[in-house]
């Protein structure tokens, strides 16, 4: 193979629907010297692309999922190879019909057409359904069938035609060969070696679906996936399809309660299930292409598995019973431990990316979404903080855990997920020093990532009593929620309140680059004095939100980042990614030696202040500083900042000191009202009522600070990622302002009071119209909760100006409802506006 | 004429199309990636027995000699349409030909002396996996009865079963004295795929066991050896009229011109 290339550009490993996209796209982006390998023959390598069944359900309540999957379905559009078969999903009990009206919530938000029908209607469109079991059925009609492996053949021929892509299929990868970086424990991709030879390459991207955390083992990294089976069965021939003369002349149904589908392939019937036991394997268990009967994804179908999912499909449609079995496969498909994608840069390794866990129907958007990450440095068409493979934790990233959370998930699939589904299993893998304390007070958990927070304490319930809250009537709104919860707030605004902020992610930057490292990466000035802090944006080239955090100095050569344990994955490999080469700078994660307490109330300067002789006063301990004291004689870090709107202290010490802290604090505050305050303050009502922003809900890529509300007055004049773009932004104005409104009445038309999840529920104008600015980015809600202390139900969202203005009337929908909002604040709080107890 | 009995004996061995890796004491076949089914002349035969009862009414029964797994395939014959189905687990141990027969003739003997003779003893023509070619002969030859191999074609009368088989020059007749013993070839019928119903109907059809006992036979497996993969090459010789001469090179290489 004199031919085959010792070097290239780019090496992308895969040539499924995302490898061959890839290439097109990075072509269409002016790459060249690109090459495209796959173990298997074109144009069907033998990966999970050549069995799909190819279809795309538009709607989907993620924001990622649901635009990466439009995004993909116009790419297949774009190229005629696709048709709309319009799709229906049916319920069979009335939770489902619930969940059905939330699905047109979130296609309203999408902009997505959708109607509900009866099952008389149902049948109108699918005359040999029973429509006698179901409820009624969620109607899409640009539900689309696509042809993924002549899109993937066109994408590939695109790639060839415009950067002269050389594509080498039947070319195994044997091994991935790296060197040091300049970050310590960090490699840099450097080769990737094949049965046909050994190509140099500057990036190398794995799009290997189920064999890619095989593949990027070989370079020491990972993508935390693991090969699921989805059994399907191709049953016919039937004359009612085969009279269509079509590839799919009826609707594709989702069976939603019993996790079937079925679709019509020609004359037959594709029945596919998601309802089976999970059936995992290990990528070494998967055949190779000469030792799979079939292709290696089409693992033998084990009948037992699927015979329960045959006898809820014969109930649905009689007509299969009859019909022949003709096919019938395991198929293999991607999972990953929190149902999301693995695209972007792998953390473990420079220049080594992942496009994997990837499946047909979001397959050409995210392809596009990697391409540009490697373009522009972050992808321009979605902010995908969701699907970035920096999100993981190392605890997230063993077989134990990833199987272990695919075996829960599986089920999920087409099941019925509350935004605030908690996980069953794989719990308590990083827990605070706190924690039996906690348990101890009946903290009632929340996961975050590998962290457990409590989101309320059972021990508090006394509170509901002396507030007069009460549980909400509806079972969905209630489900992972607590009146204890605004117990906890209305006590902390009353008395006191102590959260545990352990699980924040914290990191130091030193040496003798340090603080201009710092200002590299922050859009606010962080080069003030010693024991300063500094709350800021971290933008995307782009000048979008990538991180929003604080910064602290505490040395003259020593940055402290503190960041939300949502954000830890992403925000330090973004710290290693631009590290000066130079060695001025080293990189430092202390979270597991630190540990965090927060302290706010009014009562709180009395309860701090029993444990200390400092001066406590705004002027001895003023907003923003940190100051170093001892309380009860354990050396911390109290630094006055607040999340929640009431004055207090974010108190950081060692590790190991943590208890006695918790201790000394609980003490001093036991005759001032002190009590254990859960993440629902924290993280929901407290800081919705200061219309304080969270990022990933209200922060993303997509909008920029002067959008936020996070511009500061003047830019500094030290250069930052993302300044260009920043400067423009500045100049050119914000369309949209973020806003906090209230809602004006809850009752349903059961006479139902509702309250919203903080799920991208649409905001609409009185008219019932989306609201969608110029750049397509639609007013929705981005956090949802009740604001204690002013009465009202809160809900931010981003609106155009023209409707930010206070008092102005909208509608939010929920559970395809509309209820009454109005705005109640612009780029600031319903609480104590002026500020004045953060000051007290 | 009165009801059949029909008897069907399959063999659980590994599904087609891939390739058949060997342990590394060349003992047996790896199956970690291996379906399984039964042999194409197998699923013929057993299509053929539900065409006869479909045809004359009665009874078939499906009987195979194999691991416990081997369930799997009496249940998928069941599933189109075979009644009753024996399961003779030998533990999945590679039993010879000799023992395979009298175990199996020994299971006939006792079935039907429980529930009366069978009619017509359907065997595939050789296994899809040893190819020995001795089972049904030696079967028909422990119960007295005639048999002929290769069939593609079956009659059954009130006194005699035709059967026919493809030769060179046409097609051979015979007409056996029921009961009957017949090896049946691939062609026989166009087999038919389960149904979703028939697959659930099978589930409850009952695997009645009978415990296989005989001694080894005088053949002994020595190792297992893969043949040695022919791979074929493509050689495009040319996409126009230029590629004219090559041809003609090709064939005065080949002798044929």
């Amino acid at each position: 193979m004199s031919d085959f290339p010792t070097s290239a550009k780019v090496v992308v490993i895969g040539a499924g629907i995302v490898g061959n996209c890839l290439v097109g796209h990075l072509a269409r982006l002016g790459w060249t010297d690109l090459v495209l390998l796959d173990k298997g023959p074109l144009p069907n390598p033998g990966g999970s692309t050549g069995h799909a069944s190819n279809f795309i359900f538009p709607v989907d309540h993620n924001k990622e999922m649901a635009l990466l999957g439009e995004q993909s379905a116009n790419q297949y559009r774009g190229f005629g190879l696709s048709v709309d078969s319009g799709g229906i999903e049916v319920a069979r009990t009335q939770e489902r019909m619930d969940e059905l009206q939330r699905r047109m919530t979130s296609a309203t938000a999408w902009g997505i057409e959708a109607h509900l029908l009866t099952p008389a209607e149902v049948k109108e469109k699918v005359p040999f359904i029973n429509e006698e079991i179901i409820l009624g059925g969620f109607y899409c009609p640009t539900v689309s069938v696509v042809d993924s492996l002549e899109t993937g053949t066109t994408m590939r021929k695109e790639a060839i035609e415009k950067a002269g892509c050389q594509v080498f299929a039947n070319t195994e990868v044997l091994d991935l060969l790296t060197e040091e970086s300049h970050v310590p424990g960090q490699t840099k991709i450097k080769a990737v070696v094949t049965d046909k030879g050994t190509i140099e390459a500057d990036y190398v991207v794995i799009a290997c679906g189920v064999w890619s955390n095989r593949i990027a083992n070989m370079a020491g990294a990972y993508i935390p996936l693991v090969p699921a089976v989805h059994q399907m069965a191709d049953v016919g021939p039937m004359d009612v399809l085969a009279e269509t003369n079509n590839e799919i002349g009826y609707p594709i149904v989702r069976d939603m309660d019993t996790f079937c589908y079925e679709r019509q392939s020609a004359g037959s019937m594709e029945v596919g299930s998601y309802g089976h036991r999970a059936i995992l394997h290990h990528p070494d268990e998967i055949p190779s292409n000469e030792e799979a009967a079939l292709s290696p994804t089409e693992m033998p179908f084990t009948p037992d598995d699927f015979d329960d999912q045959m006898e809820t499909a014969i109930e649905l449609m009689d007509m299969l019973g009859e019909a022949e079995i003709k096919y019938a496969i395991n198929g293999l498909l991607s999972l990953t431990p929190d149902t999301m994608p693995c695209l972007g840069e792998i953390p473990e390794c420079r220049n080594l990316w992942s496009a994997a866990a990837v499946w047909v129907k979001e397959g050409p958007g995210m392809a596009q979404v990697v391409a540009e990450w490697m373009t522009y440095g972050y992808p321009r068409v979605i902010d995908v903080h969701g699907a970035d493979i920096a999100r993981f934790y190392e605890e997230e990233k063993t077989d134990e855990h990833i199987w272990a959370r695919a075996d829960e998930h599986f089920i999920k699939t087409y099941g019925i997920v509350h935004p605030s589904e908690q996980w069953e299993g794989q719990r308590n893998l990083t827990v605070s020093p706190y924690f039996s304390r906690q348990e101890e007070l009946g903290a009632y958990f929340f996961s975050a990532r590998t962290w457990e927070r409590p989101q309320w304490y059972t021990s508090n319930a006394d509170l509901v009593e002396r507030y007069g809250l009460s549980e909400r009537p509806n079972e969905w709104d209630n489900r992972w929620w607590s009146p204890i919860t605004m117990g906890e707030h209305l006590n902390l605004r009353e008395n006191a309140g102590m959260v545990d902020l352990s699980a924040f992610q914290v990191y130091e930057l030193e040496g003798p680059g340090a603080v201009a490292y710092a200002e590299y990466l922050a859009v606010n000035k962080v080069d003030k004095p010693v024991g300063s802090s500094t709350y800021t944006p971290w933008l995307t080239p782009d000048g979008g939100f990538h991180s929003d955090l604080t910064m602290m100095r505490v040395g003259e050569e020593k940055i402290r980042i503190v960041t939300g344990v949502f954000d830890g994955g992403r925000d330090s490999f973004w710290v290693k990614k631009y590290l000066p080469e130079d060695g001025s700078v080293t990189f430092k994660d202390i979270t597991m030696e630190t540990t965090t307490l927060g302290v706010w109330g009014p009562n709180a300067p009395k309860i701090v202040g029993a444990l200390t002789d400092a001066d406590l006063s705004q002027e001895g301990s003023p907003y923003g500083s940190l100051r170093n004291v001892e309380l009860n004689g354990i050396p911390c870090t109290l630094f006055r900042i607040s999340y929640v709107g009431d004055t207090g202290w974010e108190i950081y010490t060692a590790w190991d000191n943590g208890p006695a802290l918790w201790d000394a604090l609980m003490e001093a505050g036991a005759e001032h009202g002190l009590r254990p305050t859960g993440g629902g303050v924290y993280g929901t009502s407290g800081r919705l009522e200061k219309g304080y922003r969270l990022m990933g809900a209200e922060l993303e890529s997509e909008y920029n600070p002067v959008e936020a509300g996070l511009a500061r007055p003047k830019v500094k004049a030290a250069d930052f990622i993302g300044k260009e773009a920043y400067l423009k932004a500045r100049e050119a104005g914000a369309e949209v302002a973020m806003c906090t409104l209230t809602v004006e009445s809850h009752t349903d038309s059961n006479g139902v009071e509702r309250f919203m999840q903080g799920g991208n529920e649409p905001i609409l104008d009185m008219d019932g119209n989306r609201i969608v600015d110029s750049h397509g980015r639609v007013s929705r809600v981005t956090t949802a909760g009740p604001g204690p202390s002013v009465g009202k139900f809160l809900l931010l969202a981003y609106l155009p100006l023209d409707k930010a203005v206070i008092g102005t009337d909208l509608q939010v929908m929920y559970m395809n409802e509309l209820f009454p909002v109005k705005v109640a604040a612009i780029e600031g709080s319903v609480f104590d506006d002026d500020n004045s107890r953060l000051k007290a | 004429m009165a009801e059949l009995r029909i008897l069907t004996l399959i063999k659980r061995v590994p599904a087609p199309g891939a390739r058949i890796n060997i342990t590394d004491d060349e003992q047996f076949v790896n199956t970690q990636n291996l379906g399984f089914t039964m042999s194409p002349h197998e699923e013929c035969a057993v299509e053929g027995a539900v065409q006869l009862i479909e045809e004359h009414g009665g009874e078939s029964t499906v009987l195979t000699l194999g691991p416990a797994e081997a369930e799997e395939q009496l249940r998928y014959a069941a599933s189109i349409g075979i009644n009753q189905a024996v399961l003779m687990d030998n533990g999945g141990e590679d039993w010879d030909p000799q023992r395979t027969a009298k175990a199996i003739g020994d299971a006939i003997e006792q079935l039907e002396s429980e529930s009366g003779p069978f009619d017509l003893i359907l065997f595939g023509n050789e296994s899809a996996d040893s190819g020995g070619f001795q089972v049904g002969i030696r079967v028909a030859h422990r119960l007295g009865r005639p048999m002929v191999n290769g069939i593609k074609g079956i009659e059954v009368h009130d006194d005699k079963v035709v059967a026919k088989r493809e030769v060179d020059a046409g097609s051979e007749v015979y007409e056996l004295p029921r009961p009957a013993v017949l090896g049946v070839k691939e062609g026989l019928n166009l087999p038919r795929y389960p149904t979703m119903k028939g697959r659930l109907a099978s589930k409850k059809v009952e695997i009645n066991a009978v415990a296989p006992a005989a001694d080894a036979g005088g053949q002994a497996k020595v190792r297992l050896l893969r043949p040695v993969e022919t791979v074929s090459e493509t050689v495009i010789l040319g996409t126009d009229e230029s590629a004219a001469a090559a041809v003609v090179d090709l064939f005065e290489e080949l002798g044929v011109l």
